[in-house]
């Protein structure tokens, strides 16, 4: 079913870019230990201090768009009367 | 300073655009790629300070003035006139045409203004020819959204023009310098200049105008008149603190409406504003550090902008379709367009190897070294952001998601070679960042490739990309748009102004019926003493008269003899 199918889209390559993808993460977070940066500020000098910071602060803006949204989300024709 | 009469490089463009509807065939695409490429070379040779003057009233003008800042801008906007107008060539709509190129001009003009006077009149042309680009598609959504955008822009002009009008009473000068806004004049021309930036609260004209031009028409649009206002946000307002406020606010207002969106341009247009974002943020930090940043980030912007927008308007061109929901699987059939989508969206991203690169991290240097711990950490959320909403959200509902069963091929031509040329830009920029650094305005001693900070910066990134595909059900396309501060004049200020009508109107009838009634009364009255059967005007005969003469008298007499 999935050979007519463009290799990017088959599970079993989906799998293997998520497999890739999170060692990539884990080489990335890890590299923090070798990799000598200098704080600026103190909390940026925790371990791993962009990795955690980026995801955490995108959860947040996702949330925060969702919350907005339900308040100020319309369907797509509200202008569409004017 | 001797002033010589150097010919204006703005005019070139914008004499050379209102002459394109007289071309035809390869005539006018000769005429649309040569005028930039002539513009770039006029600008390059002007020498530092005034080239050409001209006298108004009692001022002396400065019609052409050059020095770094100016150089880069005028040379970007030059640029982007040829890009845009390379992917344009296939444009049926020569008004269009026309107009971007007289648009494009006119922001090389304020590049190079040097005097107030100069940048209003290059700013009004701006915000005319900006309306026609918008307009020209020929929908009625178009026309309606660029009347809105023009009384935005009016409004700002009028501000502006206020501003000036109040700077040049209290100074004496119509100099352009740095200013700080502490009088009424210099902040109205702060206002003004801020609402062509997209700052709150009329940002919304923004994502309201720039998605309703054609698929040619938006690419210009992205470019000129936000990033003029950032030019002369750095020259006229360095270090003004409250942009640094302005300035993340519209960073994280473009993440969470982009962020909430459907319409694929919506998306980029939104993404404008958190850019412009971080460049006002920029400006208001002040050092030459930041500045730098903010004047190569608007440098880089301008192409990697327009990028993702030719990427888009490759995908409406073949598609006619705009809503991510609608959209999906293209990659399968329009790889050229995928992949120089995904360049654009990279560089937005700041991704090692691109131009954002380059140029947005400066500015996070710059609140480093003036120790702004606040400003700082929000600024690396908002990198962090801006690879959600666009650096992976646009491509990824575009051209991957789901199969939409669209196989569209890949744009025409002229529109891939523009694609092509800018993506060279994006990476060429990113690689080899020395000669955009020879421009800037002040001299540069930042190195961006450091391990720690391309480490750093792809933590950053990749992990905000698992938020991104983690959160992925809640980032789930709906047919809706968001409401924003345009709803104010939209709908409620539409439904005030109806019932303002509605009740003048009633009272105004109310007001008629009960003057038409005593009006009635007045002239009843009028007539009963004055009409023909009035006792006033009642017609006398001489013989009565003559007979109450003789009463008169025999009682005069009478009296006499009393």
């Amino acid at each position: 079913m999935s050979e007519g199918k463009h290799w990017l889209v088959r599970r079993r390559s989906i799998r293997v870019l998520w497999i890739v993808f999170v060692a990539v993460l884990a080489v990335l977070a890890v590299g923090d230990v070798v990799v000598y940066g200098h704080p600026y500020f103190g909390l940026d000098g925790t371990f791993a201090f962009y990795a955690w910071y980026g995801l955490l602060t995108c959860v947040v803006m996702i949330l925060l768009a969702k919350a907005m949204g339900v308040l100020l989300k319309r369907k797509d024709t509200y202008y569409d009367g004017e | 300073m001797t002033a010589s009469s150097a010919f204006p490089p703005a005019l070139v463009l914008i004499l050379g655009g209102l002459l394109l509807p007289l071309l035809r065939g390869y005539a006018r695409s000769i005429a649309i790629l040569a005028l930039p490429l002539l513009t770039v070379w006029l600008v390059w040779q002007l020498p530092d300070g005034v080239s050409l003057s001209a006298r108004f009233l009692e001022y002396r003008l400065e019609v052409v003035k050059a020095d770094a800042l100016g150089r880069l801008f005028a040379t970007i906007f030059a640029i982007m006139a040829f890009a845009g107008g390379l992917f344009a060539l296939n444009q049926p709509r020569v008004a269009e045409l026309a107009a971007a190129s007289v648009y494009a001009g006119s922001a090389v003009g304020v590049a190079l203004a040097g005097d107030l006077i100069t940048l209003f009149v290059f700013w009004e042309i701006m915000a005319i020819t900006s309306t026609l680009v918008v307009w020209s598609r020929g929908s009625e959504n178009s026309y309606r959204a660029s009347m809105r955008y023009l009384q935005v822009h009016l409004f700002g002009g009028v501000l502006l023009m206020a501003g000036i009008v109040a700077q040049v009473t209290d100074t004496g000068t119509i100099a352009f310098t740095a200013m700080t806004p502490s009088t009424p004049g210099t902040w109205l021309m702060l206002a003004g200049f801020l609402i062509n930036a997209g700052a709150p609260p009329l940002s919304a004209w923004l994502p309201d105008a720039y998605p309703e031009a054609s698929y040619s028409g938006t690419v210009f649009l992205s470019a000129f008149t936000t990033k003029a206002a950032v030019y002369v946000l750095l020259r006229g307002f360095p270090g003004a603190e409250i942009l640094i406020y302005v300035g993340l606010y519209m960073m994280l207002y473009g993440i969470v409406y982009a962020l909430l969106e459907n319409d694929m341009r919506r998306i980029l247009a939104y993404s404008i504003v958190n850019q412009v974002g971080f460049m006002v943020t920029g400006i208001g930090i002040g050092t030459e550090m930041a500045l730098n940043g903010a004047a190569a980030h608007a440098f880089t912007h301008i192409i990697y902008k327009a990028l993702l927008l030719m990427s888009a308007g490759s995908v409406l061109y073949m598609t006619g379709k705009r809503k991510c929901s609608d959209l999906g699987g293209l990659f399968q059939s329009m790889p050229l367009t995928t992949a120089c989508g995904i360049i654009g969206a990279l560089s937005i991203s700041s991704f090692p190897l691109t131009s954002g690169f380059i140029s947005k991290s400066m500015i996070s240097q710059g609140a480093v070294d003036e120790q702004l711990a606040v400003a700082w950490f929000l600024l690396a959320a908002g990198t962090a952001g801006v690879f959600l909403h666009a650096g992976i959200k646009f491509p990824w509902f575009v051209f991957f998601q789901k199969d939409s069963g669209l196989r569209p091929p890949d744009p025409p031509l002229n529109m891939r070679l523009a694609m092509v040329l800018f993506s060279i830009l994006c990476i060429g920029l990113g690689v080899w960042p020395q000669p955009l650094y020879a421009l800037l305005p002040y001299p540069v001693e930042y190195a961006p490739y450091t391990v720690p900070h391309v480490v750093n910066m792809l933590q950053l990134l990749l992990f905000s990309g698992l938020a991104f595909f983690t959160m992925l059900p809640l980032m789930r396309r709906t047919l809706t748009i968001t409401l924003d501060f345009d709803w104010f004049y939209r709908t409620l200020g539409k439904w005030v102004l109806d019932r303002a009508a509605t009740l003048t109107g009633k009272a105004l009838r109310r007001a008629e019926t009960e003057a038409r009634t005593w009006i009635g009364v007045l002239i009843g009255f009028v007539f009963r003493h004055h009409g023909p059967e009035g006792a006033l005007a009642r017609s006398v005969q001489a013989g009565s008269m003559v007979f109450w003469m003789i009463v008169l008298l025999g009682a005069y007499l009478v009296l006499y003899l009393v």
